[in-house]
């Protein structure tokens, strides 16, 4: 018997998730993207945050998820090699109104099942985080917020996934979906029409053209700007703690905190726009973002910025993440309302996945010899002289630094190219191993990257795009 | 790990290290090794192919490889050692090992009786600015885009704006011209031109490029390639007149936007780094605060000729050699060199007092462009040493020789006037 197709629509790192969990069982799975490389839009451009959960709306399928996903980290990262740090959030409250609020949200966060939110005095958060602003009242620490490499993540996921036996049919937007006798039948892409047993939905911003291909679209999805900038690993006012302003009705507001390589992370904005492409900064956005996150960390130095950027949150109308199945169209999964929460939830939303699909009726038979781990791609910046030297005698390439800024080397570089789900743009090496990732951003190693991807892939640097179609980095040659 | 020794280790092998080089082995110093990066020697001069170079040291006009050939001439035949395709990753604790990465050989430690930092600059980005707009291919900095040109020659694009008129951009403006490519136009945030009046006249006039100053970029667009840019004028604040924003049609934009010394690897050895040149802070030795460590080039304040890189590079060469072979004169304390009017950096920071008949260059750059002005140094209330010039800009670089034996107390202030 054949086995049964599920295929998989969204690679960011819900889909990506889905698609591991998956992998685990008798099925075959497919991931389709438009983007040119896995983990494209939502879950490269956010805030690279673990939460708790403790502020979300209690009893909901979000808060359920992300409270359930926190604690899969421990064990995740190990297993898939994955950059992670439980550094904690601080919430300090700066003004008396902003202090009324504190027991609120510590009742929330007791009613969403984390209750190791504590209460710190104004002085024990400014000895935890001395560029605080000083007049701050009192606040609150939620030990498990976390900070992780979102990129890898996904990159994660995915590569466990392949390893398994996942395909990824990337550059391929989806354009319909066939359905026969209340079932699924096929979906069809730019790149060739999929046989599937199961379709899932997992399209974020786009969820909800997904699923009017189906009938099935009866919320629509808004895109929510965030605009951040990421602050040079030498700036003169650091923090240790993820730090949180008093949320607002909209958003959780902007915050400041390390990333995982140790540059700081600002923002973001919340901006509704009708636009699902339009990702750029504003010089408003970048203002207010300034604006704000200096009343929390006064000396913030924004003049230290390498880069700014901006992300779109899927925010469903009406809003809530939603999981749905339906009687009249077996084999159909439908993500919608995934948000700032769904880089958290992604792991957890996985097995909720499947375990519904079982629920319903799904007869999954787990594979025997599936493979838990997944090494990612040695880092020779961060080993030590000995092994350093080892790597360089075993691979040369290895000896050639090319991202000074992040010291990263020509070996690292092939293979993140070379390896399953492997960059195929200059982007996707940025996210893959960093180079371009650095001060300079890209200025010394960019030209260099180019000749690499175009040698590893046996194409001339004119096909060489720096991430998705049309987006050319160099035409032709000179005179 | 692999061992190397030397008396003098060079990390660079660019214009700055090159000239080190040759000053330390002239020294006397025996062994001379050159820590490089790249797969040949020249630095930054290798994709530098235009003429201009050399001017005032050799008086007659180089291109950029013709120019740092004569150094590698002059190296090779004295003995002077280089390791190639060689990135350092760091100064070891007792500040004189260098660990290096060599494909060859492994990781490498070079001992060495005194280094010279020699690693030049990087090019500050569109980020570093902070220009709003998407994030599309088509932004390069002006040098990223002249290694591709003029060393892998790969094209970057065919309509073109360039956003600074620093030098690189304003040459990048001409090379693009020359390969096809239509340069929209050249935009400046200043009211006057950040590179030298030369390029203007060679790169843009000639060429009938429009420059705009005072204005900037104020937003980019494409989601993909970029598709073009808003460009507006500014008000006396550098804030932009958003009324008056056009959009521009290109698919590339080059920032020229002016060099950051990179100093990783000085910060990593604690080396002490002035806030404005964004280098190590150096005496006249151009000793660090770190003794066995010299600097030179770029990497210590951004030069607007190669021909000033050489000069004061010799000099660190010769004494990172001197240092070498313990016979560096002895300190008998330092004055320390004060920014006064229109003066916005100097280089020294300080001078060693000695009693010599040395006169020290000082290397400066004004604040704001003025014409008829008087530079003066004072140590106390004497007037130490002092010139005029009819014009001194931001954008070219000026110097004043101070007499090392008039020194007598802790400061010396350097200040530019206006006359009359």
């Amino acid at each position: 018997m054949n086995k049964e197709k599920a295929v998989v629509i969204g690679a960011g790192a819900v889909g990506c998730a889905i698609a591991r969990e998956l992998s685990k069982y008798e099925i075959d799975v497919v991931v389709v993207d438009k983007n040119e490389d896995i983990g494209g839009d939502a879950s490269k451009s956010n805030s690279a945050i673990i939460h708790t959960g403790y502020d979300a709306a209690p009893g909901t399928l979000e808060s359920q998820l992300v409270v359930a996903a926190n604690p899969m980290y421990d064990e995740l990262v190990k297993s898939l090699d994955v950059p992670f740090k439980r550094i904690g959030a601080i919430l300090p409250a700066i003004t008396e109104e902003q202090f009324k609020q504190l027991p609120a949200i510590k009742e929330k966060a007791f009613k969403n099942h984390v209750y190791d939110v504590e209460y710190k005095t104004g002085a024990e958060l400014l000895e935890m985080e001395p560029n605080l602003n000083p007049e701050v009242k009192g606040g609150l620490y939620i030990p498990r917020e976390s900070i992780i490499d979102p990129f890898i993540l996904v990159q994660a996921l995915a590569e466990n996934a392949a390893d398994n036996g996942a395909t990824f049919m990337l550059n391929a937007k989806v354009t319909d979906i066939k359905t026969e006798n209340g079932r699924v039948k096929s979906v069809v892409t730019t790149k060739g029409e999929i046989e599937a047993d199961y379709v899932i939905n997992s399209a974020g911003l786009y969820c909800d053209e997904i699923a009017e291909m189906v009938g099935k679209a009866d919320y629509k999805v808004v895109a929510r700007k965030g605009q951040f900038y990421i602050l040079d690993k030498n700036t003169s006012c650091k923090v240790n703690n993820i730090v949180l302003p008093i949320p607002t009705k909209i958003t959780k507001g902007k915050l400041m905190c390390p990333t995982i390589h140790g540059n700081m992370l600002v923002g973001p904005t919340a901006e509704d726009q009708p636009s699902k492409v339009d990702k750029s900064t504003s010089a408003e956005g970048l203002a207010s973002v300034a604006a704000d996150v200096s009343n929390l960390i006064p000396n913030v130095n924004l003049r230290d910025t390498i880069t700014q950027y901006s992300g779109l949150r899927a925010n469903r109308n009406p809003e809530g993440l939603n999981f749905d199945m339906y009687d009249d169209l077996k084999g159909y999964v439908n993500l919608s309302g995934v948000r700032s929460t769904g880089l958290t939830l992604s792991v957890a939303m996985g097995k909720y996945v499947v375990q519904q699909m079982m629920f319903h009726g799904a007869e999954l038979t787990l594979k025997e010899n599936f493979i838990s781990k997944r090494k990612g791609i040695i880092k020779f910046s961060e080993q030590s002289r000995e092994v350093q030297d080892e790597l360089i005698k075993e691979n040369p390439l290895y000896g050639n630094v090319i991202c000074r800024c992040e010291t990263i080397t020509e070996a690292e570089i092939v293979d993140a190219i070379n390896r399953p789900v492997g960059a195929k743009s200059v982007d996707a090496i940025k996210r893959r191993v960093r180079a371009g990732m650095g001060r300079c951003q890209g200025g010394f190693c960019g030209p260099k990257v180019i000749e690499i991807l175009a040698r590893e892939l046996g194409v001339s640097t004119d096909e060489i795009n720096k991430n998705n179609e049309g987006s050319y980095m160099v035409t032709g040659t000179t005179r | 790990m692999y061992n190397l020794n030397c008396d003098v280790a060079i990390i660079g092998g660019g214009p700055a290290g090159l000239a080190a080089a040759v000053a330390a082995k002239k020294q006397g110093a025996e062994k001379v090794l050159i820590i490089e990066r790249d797969n040949a020697l020249g630095g930054i001069l290798q994709q530098c192919i235009h003429p201009g170079f050399g001017l005032t040291r050799f008086g007659e006009e180089l291109t950029g490889p013709e120019y740092y050939s004569r150094f590698v001439e002059d190296a090779i035949k004295l003995g002077v050692e280089y390791i190639l395709n060689s990135m350092v990753l760091e100064i070891d604790e007792d500040k004189s090992s260098v660990i290096c990465t060599n494909s060859e050989y492994g990781l490498t430690c070079v001992k060495a009786g005194s280094i010279v930092l020699a690693m030049g600059c990087r090019e500050r980005t569109r980020a570093n600015i902070v220009i709003p707009g998407t994030r599309p291919a088509g932004l390069y900095t002006a040098g990223s885009a002249q290694r591709l040109i003029n060393r892998q020659n790969i094209m970057v694009g065919k309509k073109v704006v360039i956003l600074g008129s620093g030098d690189i951009g304003m040459i990048m403006a001409r090379r693009m011209t020359l390969e096809g490519a239509s340069v929209v136009m050249v935009v400046e945030l200043m009211d006057y031109l950040a590179g030298l009046t030369r390029n203007r006249v060679q790169c843009l006039d000639d060429f009938g490029i429009p420059l705009k100053l005072s204005h900037t970029i104020t937003r980019i667009m494409g989601d993909t390639r970029v598709t073009g840019v808003y460009v507006a004028p500014v008000d006396e604040n550098k804030k932009p007149i958003l009324e008056k924003e056009e959009f521009v049609e290109c698919d590339t934009v080059l920032f020229s936007v002016g060099l950051i010394p990179e100093n990783e690897i000085t910060n990593k050895a604690g080396i002490e780094i002035d806030r404005v040149t964004n280098g190590p802070r150096v005496n006249q030795y151009m000793q660090t605060s770190v003794p066995s460590i010299f600097a030179c080039g770029n990497v210590v304040h951004v030069n607007d000729l190669v021909d000033n890189v050489s000069t004061e590079s010799e000099e660190a060469g010769k004494y990172a050699a001197l240092y070498a072979m313990g016979k560096l004169p002895e300190n008998n304390g330092a004055a320390d060199m004060v920014t006064g009017n229109n003066v916005r950096y100097l280089c020294p920071q300080s001078i060693m007092k000695a009693d010599s008949d040395e006169k020290v260059s000082v290397y400066f750059r004004v604040l704001a462009p003025e014409f008829n002005v008087k530079l003066i140094a004072r140590c106390g209330d004497e007037i130490i040493a002092q010139k005029k010039e009819l014009r001194v800009n931001p954008g070219e670089m000026n110097h004043i020789d101070i007499p090392v034996s008039s020194i007598k107390g802790d400061k010396i202030t350097v200040e530019v006037i206006k006359e009359g």
